[in-house]
C-alpha cells in the first residue's frame, strides 16, 4: 500500500524523535562509584574542594568526581544529605546558622555534637577563620575616616550598600548587623546582588558599602579596607570538612587524610592562594597543588573541556526537549479537548514558568538529590508551557470548517487529530518546540549550580572569579548552541511543516 | 435516492425545524433553497450526520442514517462543501484521494478511479499537484466535486456551489457544472439562496423557510401556483436581480 503524505508526515515526526535519542544516548555517559567533592561558587570553595580531591587521589586509589561551584549552602547541604555529594568545605558560622539554625552554637565541639544527630561530621579547623566583614574603597574610608563599623552611621543616610542575598538573609548578616550597631540605612539605598557582581558595584563607584569574606583575594585587588567588627558582632567562621557520618566510616583512609589539613592553612595562605586565582588567574588544581606541594593532576585542554561541557549541555537540552514534545503536545490537545482541565493545564505550566529558576532547582533538590536530575527535571518543566501553549493556540487556530468537513468525509476523531488538525497547527507547535529550545540552551546553564555540568560550569567559576576568559568558554558555546538550533528549526520547518502550508520563498 | 421524513431540530428549545419532507428520486437534482436563517444549514448538517435531530428520518436508497455509522455514511453521501473546502495542507490529488487512502484502497485503484475522475470533470492532470491556495476558484471546486465523488456515493451534496465564484465565470461554470452532473450521473441534492441557480441546475426546487418546507416542486409549479406571499415575494426579489444582472 502506498503511504499517504500524511503518514509520511507522522513519520518524520518520528524520525526526528528518533535522530534526538540517538543524539543523546552517547552524552548520558555517567561516572563510577566515586568519591564525590562538593564546593561553593566562590574562589575559596573551588580552592578547598579541589585541594581536598587531590589529596585524596594522593591517599588512595578511589575515584574522585568534583562537584565545585554548586551553588548556596542549602544545596550543598541538601546535596550531602541525600548522598549527591560525600565532603564539602564550610564555615563553622555558616554551618551553626544555615544549617543548624542554631547561631547560639559556637565551639567546634557544640557544632559536632549537633551535626552528628543529623548524621553529618565535621574536621576540626583548617586553620583559618573567614568570616563576614564590611568593606568600603579606601579613598572613601580616608574621606569619610571610617575605621570601624560604628564610623558609618554618621552617613548611615545617604551610604548606599550592595549585599549577597545570603548576607541580607541570614540572621547573622544584615538584619543582626543593624540591630547591634543601631545602624539605620535607608531601604532604596540596599541593593541585593549576587555576590561576585557586588565587586563590581563597589569598584565602579555605583555602591560604597559590600559584604565580604575576610580573606577574599579582591579585598586586595580592589584596595579596600575592612571595617572593624568592634562589637565583636560577626561569628567565629572557622573552615572545615563537612561529611556524612556513613561516608567517613566507609572511607577512613579517606577521612584521616581530608584531617591531615587540620591547622595546616593559615588566613594568610588562604588569601594568597585567592589571590593567585582572582589576580594571577592561576588554575584552581594548581593552586591547589602548589600548595599541597604535588603536581597538578593533568588538567584536560581546553578544547577537550568545551567537548565535555557541550556533551552535558546537549543532554539537558535534549532530555527536557524530548519530554517537553512527549509531554507538552498531547497536554495541549488535551487542553482543547477538555476546556476546564485545559484552563488548569495552561495556568499551571504558566505558573511554573514564573518560578524563579534557582528557587525551582532548590524545591526539586529534595526529590532528585542533586546532579543531572533535578537539572533535568526543571528544565523538562520550563519548557513545557511555549510546547504546550503552542499546541493549544495552533489548534484552536485551525479553521473548525477543515473539522467538520473532516468529519462529513467520514474521518474519525483521532483521523482528524492526526491528518488535519496536527498539521494544519504545525507550524505553531513547531514554533513552540524552537521556542523551549532555545529556551533550554540558556536555562540549562544554570543546571551547573546543582553539578550538573554543562556551559553553565565555566560561566559560574568565571563569575565566581570575577574572569570574564572563563565565563565566556561557556557563555559562547551556548550562544553558538542557540545559532546551531535556529539553523536546525529552519530545516525542520522544510521537512516537517506540510507543504501546502509554508511561505512561498 | 434521498429521503428526508419529517424531520425535528430544536436548538435550546428554538425549534429550528418542524415537519420537513424531502424526496430526491434516483438520479435527479434538486435545489434546497432558502435565505440566511431559514434552517437549511441546519438541514444540511443533519443530512450529513454531523448532528443529532429530533425526530424524523434521513435515507439513501432506503438505508436509514441512524443504521450505519459516519464513515459508511459518509461513504453514501458525497460532500462539496462551499468554496471546495480543500485541506489546505495537502495537494489536490491528495485531497481527493485522503478518504480512499484511509480505507486502503491500493494505489492502483486510486489512479484508476482518479483518471477516471478527473476525465470526467474536465481538468489538467498538472492542476492535481498544486496546493489548493495555488488553484482558481473553478479549478478548486472541480478538485472538490472528484474528492466528493471518489468512494462513488450515492448522493452527491453540493452548498452553494457557485457562491465563491468570480461572478464573471459563473455562467460557463454553472454550464459545466450542469454537465459534469449529467456525465457522473448521480442523486444530487444542491442548497443555494440563488434561485436563478436553483432553477439552471435543477429540476425540482423545495424552499425553506422559517424551519418549514413552504413549498415543493418545479420553478414552473412555484411561479404559477405559490403556496403564499412569501413565495411570490422570494421569486419577485431575486428575479429583479438576476434581470438587472442581465441587463449589464
Amino acid at each position: 500500500m502506498r503511504r499517504t503524505a500524511t503518514r509520511r508526515m507522522t513519520a518524520r515526526w518520528a524520525a526526528l524523535l528518533g535522530v534526538l535519542a540517538a543524539v543523546l544516548l552517547p552524552c548520558a555517559g555517567f561516572a563510577a562509584d566515586a568519591i564525590v567533592i562538593g564546593g561553593k561558587i566562590f574562589t575559596e570553595s573551588y580552592v578547598l574542594g579541589e585541594m581536598a580531591a587531590q589529596t585524596i587521589e594522593a591517599a588512595s586509589s578511589v575515584p574522585v568526581t568534583r562537584k565545585l561551584g554548586m551553588g548556596s549552602t542549602g544545596i550543598l547541604f541538601e546535596a550531602l544529605k541525600s548522598g549527591a555529594i560525600d565532603v564539602y568545605p564550610d564555615y563553622t558560622g555558616t554551618l551553626a546558622e544555615a544549617i543548624l539554625k542554631r547561631p547560639e552554637l559556637k565551639s567546634p565541639d557544640e557544632i559536632r555534637r549537633a551535626l552528628a544527630a543529623m548524621g553529618l561530621t565535621m574536621s576540626g579547623s583548617l586553620g583559618f577563620n573567614d568570616t563576614y566583614a564590611l568593606a568600603v574603597k579606601e579613598e572613601f574610608a580616608q574621606q569619610h575616616k571610617l575605621q570601624t563599623i560604628g564610623d558609618l552611621i554618621p552617613i548611615e543616610a545617604t551610604l548606599r550598600a550592595g549585599f549577597s542575598y545570603e548576607f541580607m538573609d541570614r540572621k547573622d548578616g544584615y538584619p543582626g548587623l543593624i540591630d547591634s550597631y543601631q545602624l539605620a540605612m535607608a531601604p532604596q539605598n540596599v541593593s541585593r546582588m549576587e555576590h561576585s557582581l557586588s565587586y563590581q558595584a563597589i569598584d565602579q563607584n555605583a555602591v560604597d558599602l559590600i559584604d565580604v569574606y575576610s580573606t577574599d583575594a579582591k579585598i586586595k585587588k580592589l584596595h579596600l579596607t575592612l571595617l572593624k567588627d568592634d562589637h565583636n558582632y560577626f561569628p567565629v567562621y572557622q573552615a572545615v570538612w563537612v561529611a556524612r557520618t556513613s561516608f567517613v566510616e566507609a572511607h577512613p583512609r579517606e577521612w584521616q587524610a581530608l584531617r591531615s589539613l587540620e591547622g595546616k592553612i593559615s588566613e594568610q595562605a588562604m588569601l594568597d592562594m585567592n589571590a593567585q586565582a582572582d589576580i594571577q588567574k592561576l588554575s584552581f588544581d594548581k593552586i591547589a597543588a602548589r600548595f599541597l606541594g604535588a603536581a597538578a593532576p593533568n588538567s584536560h585542554g581546553w578544547l577537550k573541556e568545551v567537548g565535555i561541557r557541550t556533551r552535558e549541555h546537549l543532554w539537558l537540552v535534549g532530555v527536557s526537549l524530548l519530554f517537553s514534545v512527549l509531554v507538552g503536545i498531547p497536554l495541549g490537545v488535551a487542553a482543547v479537548r477538555f476546556p476546564a482541565a485545559g484552563q488548569a493545564i495552561l495556568l499551571s505550566s504558566a505558573l511554573i514558568q514564573t518560578v524563579p529558576s534557582l528557587a525551582l532547582l532548590c524545591f526539586l533538590i529534595p526529590v532528585f538529590g542533586v546532579g543531572t536530575k533535578p537539572a533535568l527535571a526543571a528544565l523538562c518543566l520550563y519548557s513545557l508551557l511555549p510546547v504546550v501553549l503552542n499546541t493549544f493556540t495552533g489548534i484552536r487556530a485551525v479553521n473548525p470548517i477543515h473539522v467538520e468537513n473532516a468529519r462529513a468525509f467520514g474521518l474519525n476523531r483521532r483521523q482528524v487529530l492526526w491528518r488535519v488538525v496536527l498539521p494544519l497547527a504545525s507550524p505553531t507547535l513547531l514554533a513552540g518546540i524552537k521556542t523551549a529550545t532555545i529556551v533550554s540552551i540558556g536555562t540549562a546553564t544554570l543546571a551547573a549550580l546543582v553539578g550538573a555540568g554543562g556551559y553553565g560550569a565555566p560561566i559560574v567559576s568565571g563569575l565566581a572569579l570575577n574572569d570574564v576568559r572563563i565565563i565566556l568558554t561557556g557563555a559562547i558555546p551556548a550562544a553558538l548552541m542557540a545559532l546551531v538550533a535556529h539553523g536546525v528549526f529552519e530545516v525542520l520547518g522544510i521537512v516537517l511543516i506540510p507543504a501546502g502550508l509554508r511561505r512561498r520563498v | 435516492m434521498l429521503e428526508l421524513q419529517n424531520i425535528y431540530k430544536t436548538f435550546e428549545d428554538r425549534l429550528v425545524l418542524a415537519d420537513v419532507n424531502l424526496l430526491v428520486p434516483k438520479g435527479a437534482t434538486h435545489a434546497l433553497i432558502g435565505s440566511s436563517g431559514s434552517g437549511k444549514t441546519t438541514l444540511l448538517r443533519i443530512t450529513l450526520g454531523l448532528i443529532p435531530f429530533d425526530r424524523g428520518y434521513v435515507k439513501i436508497n432506503d438505508q436509514a442514517l441512524l443504521s450505519v455509522t459516519q464513515a459508511e455514511w459518509a461513504d453514501r453521501i458525497g460532500y462539496v462543501p462551499q468554496d471546495g473546502g480543500l485541506f489546505p495542507h495537502i495537494s489536490g490529488r491528495n485531497n481527493v484521494a485522503l478518504v480512499a487512502k484511509l480505507r486502503g484502497w491500493r494505489k492502483s485503484m486510486i489512479d484508476d478511479r482518479l483518471e477516471e475522475l478527473r476525465k470526467t470533470v474536465d481538468l489538467d492532470p498538472e492542476i492535481l499537484t498544486r496546493f489548493p491556495r495555488e488553484m482558481s476558484g473553478g479549478q478548486k471546486q472541480r478538485v472538490a466535486i472528484m474528492r466528493a465523488a471518489m468512494m462513488n456515493p450515492a448522493v452527491m451534496l453540493l452548498d452553494e456551489p457557485m457562491a465563491a465564484l468570480d461572478p464573471l465565470i459563473r455562467r460557463s461554470v454553472q454550464q459545466e457544472l450542469k454537465s459534469i452532473f449529467q456525465r457522473l450521473d448521480k442523486t444530487v441534492l444542491l442548497v443555494t439562496h440563488d434561485l436563478g441557480e436553483a432553477v439552471f441546475l435543477a429540476e425540482q426546487i423545495t424552499m425553506l423557510h422559517e424551519g418549514r418546507v413552504v413549498q415543493s416542486g418545479s420553478f414552473r409549479d412555484l411561479l404559477r401556483n405559490p403556496a403564499n406571499d412569501f413565495v411570490t415575494q422570494f421569486i419577485n426579489a431575486q428575479r429583479t436581480l438576476t434581470d438587472a444582472g442581465e441587463v449589464q
